[in-house]
């Protein structure tokens, strides 16, 4: 069954067309892609799910629910949480505390009640913070939760964010580039960390990313975009031999020696 | 002068730059009147008067400068040469002032600089005329030597004689504030305060007493390595806990404590910083936390303040004759209804624009408040009068305009009475903040104040925790006018200026954005300061100016910053909580 599920989105910024008429469809418990050149819109379409931006067109589903018209927070509530292509963290504060905002949807105190610091209000904080304590060390950042988040080196930011995504439990999860900047040690990790998440926590996960290695090693599904339109969808396989990718990421020029040499190949032996 | 051909980067020039900036600071001091307008308050009797402390000051910090510049510099021999350039720029600071003296004798230049009189003239030279012209030179060389040397120390003996000097200047500067009322006490408090204070300033005895006390405390207890704090860091969490405990509570005695048998005005000063610790606690939600700038803070401590007047009011504009207890709680809920109005049209502005639209706000209040269409109700400039003072027990009826009603039990009529009301509300609205500080609105604030967008993907709702930030703030600033009103016992528009506003956000900032004893830190600084010094009040807004330009540049996180006093209290929550977690530490 289908967990997201987008029709026709088209989103438009003046008279640049960043979304056009956009078709997606991602299973429960799958981890699929979202490929393309730069300005293709994949992040603008992540936008438009977490509802950062209002699509102008089109209707976007989930578990059902329409929520393309839905503010950003309500969205969270629904159960999609997401990270950020540049690292959006809360700087100022701690590890923990970026967590624990993570958490925010799912604790039900209100002001009074924790001013007057009521068993409940106490026992929520108690068990928020075990959870946090319980997500840093998934993420492999225990011991670190006092840490200011800007403090974190680059790699232990990438995941405290997903931390901070996880602990609003959500059962979408998107990912804008998790790999950006990493060495390859760090890539492979992460990649395991991405199937982890999956397996462990049964959350689906949708990713925009750069490293084909990436890409070709954890999705199940690819879709490629470019100008705003989705050009191809399938296996990764189907997708490497795809030519209208090949020729979106190399240009049009390069689709012509690819398909050209195959087609020379065949004159030579009859040729000589 | 081969030490400075041998070194690259340290320049003579760098030094006599330094002084002479430091010059034209002292010059500037002596152009403006302030020295000689200080020159009869002393800090130690008949020997320093307090306009040449600032002098001496000003020559001390040049040296002290320099000398930092060019150790910082890396000169091969490091100690001489901050030496030559510490008296270097001292002497530049003597040579300016030397200048002044000189014109001052020669020429008459009282028609363009009226400060420059001959008293002023005569405090530099000792009264040695213009044969006395090198003194101020020479004094103002050797002090600024002397900054050098005491940079040259190492700090476990710098930062005692500093802390002494400061003590010293700051005893002379109190004593006339703290001797009247101890000699009033009779007995030995009399002894004690003649013995130590003179009519204008410290005893010279006096002040070696101040210096070598407050010195061996700074050994004892302030200093990294001294014995009292060894000891504190080798206790366990849990006893630090208490050791801090004690020391609150300590200092909450010492509050309680202070105003006794001090004179009036001693009290109403600390009414007033109670005051606006009260309203930076609000200020301190509203921007410390969620990072939301209002310049318009000062409309919710007239709401609080008018909406006491006219319930309480035995004048001509009391609607309701009821007693101040019942009103408190009103004038708080009126406050934060008014928070709440001023959030909604403001929710989606961010930024300056914020800043713009909440000033606009606050003077809108002002205006109002004094305005004619509003003066059946609010008494337009003639404001309201006649604000019932809280009773402790029972008021008798209402019998006419203008008669206050009687109170039967204790009457919290003056400042000493009202100081524990407002130190009550202080505490209490502390630790509401601190509750909130770190709940779970605490942090969607926090969120907000470092990225709205991201706290919104995460599920918090804008609308509702900015309104809440505006909301609490503007009760904390509504109770501190309520106390306001009856402190005062009357109530005029044109106390609910700006410039209260701007000082509120001031405090939140000097005290450190997010703070809360950092609030008390500035308001302690920033009101208490400038009030109890209202002697000098034609150079209070150049203090006060001056005051923070340095805090800005030499602590730009505020005087008592909020993140570590916050780390702190995490390493306790997770000796609490997580007990598994710490011996695995340990063994790491």
């Amino acid at each position: 069954m289908a967990i997201l599920k987008a029709e026709k989105v088209t989103k438009q910024f003046g008279g640049l067309v960043a979304v056009h008429n956009l078709d997606f469809e991602i299973e429960e418990h799958a981890i699929a892609s979202i490929i393309g050149p730069n300005g293709a819109g994949k992040t603008t379409f992540f936008n438009c799910i977490t509802g950062f931006e209002k699509a102008n067109n089109g209707q976007i589903l989930f578990g059902g629910t329409p929520i393309q018209a839905l503010r950003p927070d309500q969205i969270s509530h629904l159960g999609i949480s997401r990270t950020y292509q540049n690292i959006r963290l809360f700087g100022e504060m701690t590890a923990l505390e970026n967590i624990l905002v993570g958490q925010h949807q799912n604790m039900h105190a209100s002001w009074y009640a924790s001013v007057a610091g009521t068993p409940g209000v106490r026992r929520e904080e108690r068990e928020a913070l075990e959870e946090a304590q319980r997500l840093l060390q998934f993420v492999d950042l225990g011991g670190q939760g006092d840490l200011l988040a800007r403090n974190l080196p680059y790699g232990g930011q990438r995941r405290l964010e997903i931390a901070r995504a996880l602990g609003s439990k959500p059962s979408l999860l998107l990912l804008d580039e998790p790999t950006a900047g990493m060495n390859p040690r760090e890539t492979e990790s992460m990649m395991h960390f991405i199937r982890r998440l999956r397996d462990e926590l049964r959350i689906t996960i949708l990713l925009i990313e750069h490293q084909m290695r990436v890409v070709m090693g954890i999705s199940e599904k690819v879709t490629v975009l470019d100008y705003g339109e989705k050009i191809a969808e399938g296996t990764t396989k189907e997708i490497q031999n795809n030519e209208r990718v090949i020729e979106a990421y190399l240009g049009r020029g390069s689709t012509r020696t690819a398909t050209a040499r195959p087609a020379a190949s065949v004159p030579s032996p009859s040729g000589g | 002068m081969t030490m400075t051909t041998a070194d690259r980067r340290w320049r003579i020039s760098d030094s006599i730059r330094i002084g002479l900036v430091g010059g034209i600071f002292a010059v500037y001091l002596c152009l403006i009147g302030i020295v000689e307008a200080l020159g009869d308050r002393s800090v130690i009797e008949k020997l320093v008067s307090v306009g040449q402390t600032l002098l001496l000051l000003t020559a001390f910090g040049t040296g002290y400068f320099a000398a930092q510049q060019a150790l910082a510099a890396g000169a091969s021999r490091k100690t001489v040469t901050s030496l030559l350039a510490s008296l270097l720029a001292g002497l530049g600071t003597g040579l300016l002032l030397g200048l002044l003296v000189l014109l001052g004798y020669l020429v008459n230049v009282r028609a363009v600089f009226i400060n420059v009189s001959p008293a002023l003239l005569d405090s530099l030279t000792l009264g040695l005329g213009i044969s006395g012209v090198w003194l101020p030179v020479a004094v103002m060389a050797f002090v600024g030597l002397m900054g050098g040397v005491v940079r040259a120390l190492p700090a476990s003996v710098r930062s005692p004689l500093i802390v002494g000097l400061g003590a010293v200047v700051l005893g002379g500067l109190f004593s006339g504030l703290v001797r009247p009322p101890m000699i009033a006490l009779k007995g030995t408090p009399e002894k004690v305060a003649r013995f130590l204070m003179g009519p204008t300033g410290l005893t010279p005895w006096g002040a070696v007493i101040v210096f070598a006390v407050v010195a061996a405390i700074d050994i004892t207890i302030f200093q990294a390595s001294s014995p009292v704090r060894k000891s504190y860091r080798e206790l366990p969490p849990n006893r630090r806990k208490i050791a801090r405990g004690t020391l609150l509570v300590l200092a909450i005695l010492m509050a309680i404590v202070l105003p006794r048998g001090s004179g009036p005005f001693i009290a109403q000063v600390v009414v007033l910083i109670c005051l606006s610790a009260l309203m930076g606690l609000g200020m301190n939600i509203t921007l410390g936390f969620a990072g939301l700038l209002d310049l318009g803070f000062v409309a919710f401590f007239a709401v609080g303040a008018y909406t006491v007047g006219m319930l309480t009011s035995y004048g001509e504009f009391g609607l309701a004759h009821l007693p101040f207890w019942v009103v408190l709680p009103i004038a708080v809920l009126v406050a934060m209804l008014t928070g709440a109005f001023l959030g909604l049209p403001v929710l989606g502005i961010r930024g300056d624009y914020l800043a713009i639209a909440t000033l606009g706000f606050g003077e809108v209040v002002r205006l109002l408040a004094g305005s004619d269409f509003l003066a059946p109700w609010l008494g337009g400039p003639q404001g309201v009068i006649g604000i019932q003072k809280p009773c402790l027990g029972w008021l008798g009826p209402f019998v006419g305009t203008d008669v206050p009603r009687v109170c039967h039990g204790i009457e919290l009529g003056g400042p000493k009475e009202i100081y524990y009301l407002a130190l009550i509300c202080v505490l209490i609205v502390a630790l509401v903040a601190i509750r909130l500080r770190d709940s779970r609105l605490g942090r969607a604030w926090m969120a907000i104040r470092e990225d709205e967008d991201v706290a919104q993907g995460l599920g918090v709702n804008l609308i509702q925790t900015k309104l809440m930030a505006y909301v609490l703030g503007a009760s904390f600033a509504g109770l501190s006018g309520a106390i306001f009103a009856v402190l005062v016992g009357s109530i005029f528009a044109s106390s609910m200026q700006l410039l209260v506003s701007i000082n509120v956000v001031a405090i939140v900032v000097v005290g450190g954005m997010g703070s809360i004893p950092g609030v008390i830190v500035g308001s302690l600084a920033l009101i208490g300061l400038p009030e109890a010094f209202r002697e000098f009040s034609a150079y209070r807004l150049l203090f006060y100016g001056a005051a923070l330009i340095v805090v800005m540049i030499a602590r730009p996180a505020g005087l008592w910053p909020s993140v570590i006093t916050k780390r702190e209290l995490h390493v306790d929550l997770d000796d609490e909580t997580d007990p598994a977690a710490s011996p695995s530490a340990a063994s790491e």
